[in-house]
């Protein structure tokens, strides 16, 4: 590239009063920025969740055909959900630790189920940390252990080791009936 | 070298017309007479391989594209049945281009390796080392969105699982994953934009490769010995030295290549990638592809989520500074041997890296043993073997490096880079005693 001889220009000095020029910059960079962004967010926000993904809102589920000791993962809004039927002995263990001391996001056993229906435990299946799906059975918590980075839960899904930092989240849920639940 | 003189000569009425008006044949002619260091080795010849790499990615690329569907419901058999089956040959391109990934990152990462053991990043040649760095970040996210594409259990759980990384940031994290996820989970939408975006970047890559050749053809080669080129005799014409060089390292690393897209096609990929995509259920065992193995690990060594995320990010961020953190004025670790062996420790922490990140997060380097513990630290866990290796990958950067270049006494460095050619064993005459501290 051959560079040419440097052009001075027209010489404008810093102090002078904003004149007719400056006017026209500020306007024509302002309505510039304005128009970039009016044409950005289009193109942004057509990434985010269209009209049929948010329409998926609630379902409804059967519990009669889970039985004691069991657990079901189903689809709600495209995510896994667990329906755990504790038996009495997880209930008494996830009450019995409610003060552990290795509580990092601490939560009474009662405040993530509806009284009444406390055998009936319904979570977010994604692990907080990364959103694998923890398996039921692992850990040292009678829980469940994230098979992707290790994180264990407790019978009542609170975060107890590992990576993860808060308890599986409970969705919005209400007993329709004893046997049928909505999530959502 | 930016002031090399042109010295093409168009040879005929049409060359001399088109010379004025797009002289593209003199751009041609002056890259292949590019002066370029004589004293180049063969860790010289990844450049020439990448750029091999590339092409036959985006080759194989567009081709698997004309087959491809990029649905939640049909990606999986389009892959699985209609390319590995029915497509004529497309066993071959699927292999070539799922296989070429990792042969891409196999000479990146020995590229990397040879501009950090040669200090090749040093001034005045930061810009074209920043412009590596910011190609082989290109890389990861082109890769990771193309290990989505089959739709296979890991590929959808990899995409979960490195799209929640992005959740860990607060309050931006949870809308920019729904952003990434066009939905509540990695599902449909998802797959549609990560197709879309890998058909896109490797152009980008290509667009930052044209500028990584321009950032190296302003100060032109660094070469072994760090020494600057001095005079003409310290250099050879690109054309015909180093084309040669480099298609012969290519056609070696073509033998391996090929050794996997024949011979073990599915070795370096996950079983479990042959079961569709299942969003109820974790693969009991999810590791990412090896080349992500080491950032992997360090990811998993940190007991918290942010903090997790931060440092997997900035054990790639760490290359982008090396050039300030590297205080030294001698480029090459031939002139200096204890930098050099913190270095082969650095690469050494790295392999363990790797190893601890296939590895079960719980597991064991020996299994059973539960004795070897110091202190509070099991020393015999993939967790805390993690931790260890990942303090030195920091330390060697952040620490060893800048001490280093102030309290090291290096080698003498020759005069000129072609002292050490000169008086290499095979330049000297039978019987004539070779300079031994010339060797390496």
């Amino acid at each position: 590239m051959a560079r040419g001889p440097r052009r001075t220009g027209v010489s404008s000095n810093v102090a002078e009063a904003p004149n007719r020029r400056d006017f026209i910059h500020i306007v024509a960079t302002t309505a510039t920025l304005g128009g970039v962004a009016a044409v950005a967010w289009p193109l942004i926000d057509q990434l985010n969740p269209a009209a049929d993904a948010v329409a998926l809102a609630s379902i409804e589920y059967d519990l009669s055909r889970v039985l004691p000791g069991q657990e079901v993962t189903i689809a709600w809004r495209k995510q896994p959900v667990f329906v755990r039927h504790r038996t009495p002995a997880e209930i008494a263990r996830a009450r019995a630790e409610d003060a552990a001391s290795d509580m990092k996001d601490r939560a009474t056993d009662a405040s993530r189920v509806k009284a009444g229906h406390e055998q009936w435990l319904i979570l977010l299946a994604s692990c907080t940390h990364l959103g694998c799906v923890p398996t039921f059975g692992g850990g040292d918590y009678g829980g469940w252990l994230c098979p992707c980075h290790g994180s264990q839960y407790d019978t009542s899904g609170r975060i107890r080791k590992g990576p993860a930092p808060l308890n599986l989240a409970v969705p919005d849920y209400a007993f329709l009936s004893d046997t049928k639940v909505k999530i959502g | 070298m930016s002031e090399h003189p042109s010295t093409y000569e168009p040879g005929s009425a049409f060359e001399r017309w088109l010379d004025v008006r797009l002289p593209i044949i003199r751009f041609g002619a002056d890259l292949m007479s590019f002066p370029t260091p004589r004293n180049l080795n063969y860790w010289y010849t990844f450049g020439g391989i990448l750029a091999f790499c590339l092409a036959v990615q985006i080759v194989t690329g567009i081709v698997l594209a004309m087959h491809y569907d990029p649905s939640g419901a049909g990606a999986f058999l389009s892959v699985n049945g209609s390319i590995m089956r029915d497509v004529n040959y497309g066993w071959l391109i699927r292999g070539l281009h799922a296989n070429g990934a990792s042969m891409f990152f196999i000479a990146v990462y020995l590229h990397i390796a040879r501009g950090m053991y040669y200090g090749s990043y040093k001034a005045p040649r930061e810009v074209l080392w920043l412009l590596g760095c910011v190609i082989f970040l290109l890389m990861i996210v082109t890769a990771f969105m193309g290990y989505v594409l089959p739709w296979g259990q890991m590929s959808f759980w990899a995409a979960k699982v490195i799209t929640n990384v992005l959740g860990a940031f607060p309050i931006i994290g949870k809308p920019l994953t729904t952003l990434l996820w066009g939905g509540y989970a990695v599902d449909s939408p998802t797959l549609n934009r990560f197709f879309s975006l890998h058909y896109l970047l490797p152009f980008v890559i290509a667009a930052v490769v044209v500028l990584h050749i321009w950032a190296l053809h302003v100060p032109g080669n660094a070469n072994p010995t760090g020494v600057e080129v001095k005079s003409k005799d310290d250099t050879l014409p690109f054309h015909p030295y180093y084309t040669v060089k480099d298609l012969f390292a290519i056609s070696v690393f073509m033998i391996m290549f090929a050794v996997f897209v024949f011979y073990l096609p599915d070795a370096l990929g996950k079983a479990d990638n042959a079961i569709p995509a299942n969003p109820l259920k974790t693969p009991a065992h999810i590791v990412p592809e090896w080349y992500l193995l080491p950032f992997y690990a360090i990811l998993r060594a940190i007991p918290d989520k942010l903090t997790g995320v931060i440092a997997l990010m900035g054990a790639m961020g760490v290359l982008f500074v090396l050039p300030w953190l590297d205080t030294s004025k001698v480029r090459s670790m031939r002139y200096r041997p204890t930098y050099r062996m913190y270095f082969f420790i650095w690469v050494v922490a790295a392999w363990i890296l790797g190893w601890c990140g296939s590895q079960e997060p719980d597991g064991q380097l020996i299994h059973g043993m539960t004795t070897f513990t110091l202190i509070d630290y099991d020393l015999n866990s993939v967790t805390w073997i993690s931790r260890f290796s990942a303090l030195y990958y920091f330390a060697f950067f952040l620490v060893i490096t800048p001490l280093m270049g102030l309290t090291e006494t290096p080698l003498p460095v020759p005069d000129s880079l072609y002292t050490p050619v000169l008086s290499h064993p095979a330049a000297t005459p039978a019987g004539a005693a070779a300079a031994p501290e010339m060797k390496g």
